[in-house]
């Protein structure tokens, strides 16, 4: 077998893995951009991969094997600072709503003979 | 209401604190008629919310464990939204003498912070070893950057006048040494005046102190890290609006002088 049904089959997966994701709102669009780029570049490269030997001189980098490992490390690491970012954000919204909640608790417990109050008086 | 007619409100953030709760909550109550409690149960698996609403508190109930600052900031929610003039925070694990908020409330005067701090003459409570010296180091940096002498800046016994209430209503951090170091460092790095007071502070009642030399090396470099975060973080703009200078300040300012006047005529 050839690498390159190998790679053209990798990259064909991976798209419509993506865009299956996609179909079935499974991805937030903001993050679907990413993937999609990502596929869309990943898929060429694995029919042609003879293609990333010359993108990799054109750019000063002496072997595509060497350019795929640095944009995938370079890539990963954006990925998931992007992720640590989207957590905090969560984290800051999910601490809001739980405080929107105990405060809501309060007011009722202050209703007189509210239906809620009877549990926290 | 105190004497010269300002609202207190005391927080006590809890979390699984049943045990000891309605003793501090009945002590605060006999020595302190005159304020208002409210005990944030902080995802606690216990009775603490239970035992505060029969002691006769009010109670916010967080749906789980937020951490020491996310208690906090919650208590301050409540203040603002109904209308305390001062906000008291009182550990709920007995430690804090509640005999000292009124010396607390006659300096809030000329601070918007003050801070009930061991080390200060008051108190045999001593450190040693690595957690001293990250004391000595917190309270090297936060004296610099109060302009005031600090000598326990990581004491949870504090209380604020209105405006900070609302600042620390909509910021105050939920993270490690968040509620007392980074929240302290934030207000003053914004222009709100802190001072301390010497107070002693009590064995807990619940709980005890982590005392082992490797727990004490982590909290130095936490508490390291925790500072220089504090002072290089950006604080949001609009929290400025708050603070000393502002138009919203200056109107705070005019309303307690019209307070106290009427006080004093009354």
């Amino acid at each position: 077998m050839q690498l390159s049904t190998l790679t053209s089959i990798t990259g064909i997966v991976v798209l419509a893995y993506i865009l299956e994701l996609l179909r079935r709102q499974q991805l937030r669009e903001k993050y679907a951009a990413i993937w999609l780029c990502i596929g869309v570049v990943v898929a060429p490269l694995g029919f042609f991969p003879s293609l990333l030997d010359s993108t990799a001189r054109s750019v000063g980098v002496a072997s595509g094997v060497s350019l795929v490992l640095f944009a995938g490390f370079v890539l990963v690491l954006l990925v998931s600072l992007h992720l640590s970012w989207e957590a905090s954000r969560l984290e800051a919204k999910t601490r809001t709503l739980a405080e929107d909640v105990a405060l809501i608790r309060s007011r009722l417990a202050e209703l007189p003979d509210g239906a809620e109050g009877g549990e926290a008086r | 209401m105190t004497p010269d007619g300002r609202r207190v409100l005391i927080i006590l953030p809890a979390w699984n604190e049943a045990d000891g709760l309605s003793a501090v909550l009945g002590e605060i109550k006999q020595q302190l008629p005159y304020v208002e409690t409210l005990v944030v149960d902080d995802g606690s698996a216990d009775r603490t919310a239970e035992v505060a609403a029969a002691a006769g508190s009010a109670v916010a109930r967080l749906p789980f464990n937020l951490g020491v600052g996310g208690a906090m900031r919650l208590g301050y929610r409540y203040a603002r939204e109904h209308g305390y003039d001062v906000a008291v925070q009182v550990d709920a694990d007995g430690q804090h003498d509640p005999a000292y908020v009124p010396a607390l409330l006659a300096h809030l005067g000329e601070a918007d912070l003050v801070i009930g701090a061991r080390f200060d003459g008051e108190g045999e409570y001593r450190a040693r070893g690595p957690r001293r010296w990250a004391m000595a180091l917190l309270s090297v940096i936060l004296s610099r950057l109060t302009h005031t002498r600090l000598t326990d800046t990581t004491s949870g016994f504090r209380a604020c006048n209105r405006p900070l209430i609302e600042f620390f209503a909509r910021w105050y951090p939920v993270e490690y040494l968040g509620d007392t170091v980074e929240s302290l460092v934030g207000a003053a790095r914004c222009g709100f005046a802190v001072r301390q007071v010497p107070v002693a502070m009590r064995a807990r009642t619940t709980g005890r102190p982590s005392a082992s030399t490797v727990k004490a090396m982590i909290y130095l470099v936490r508490a390291g890290l925790v500072l220089l975060l504090a002072v290089i973080r950006r604080m949001p703009g609009e929290l400025k609006e708050l603070a000393p200078g502002s138009p919203s300040y200056a109107a705070y300012l005019e309303e307690q002088l019209a307070r106290r006047q009427l006080a004093t005529e009354g």
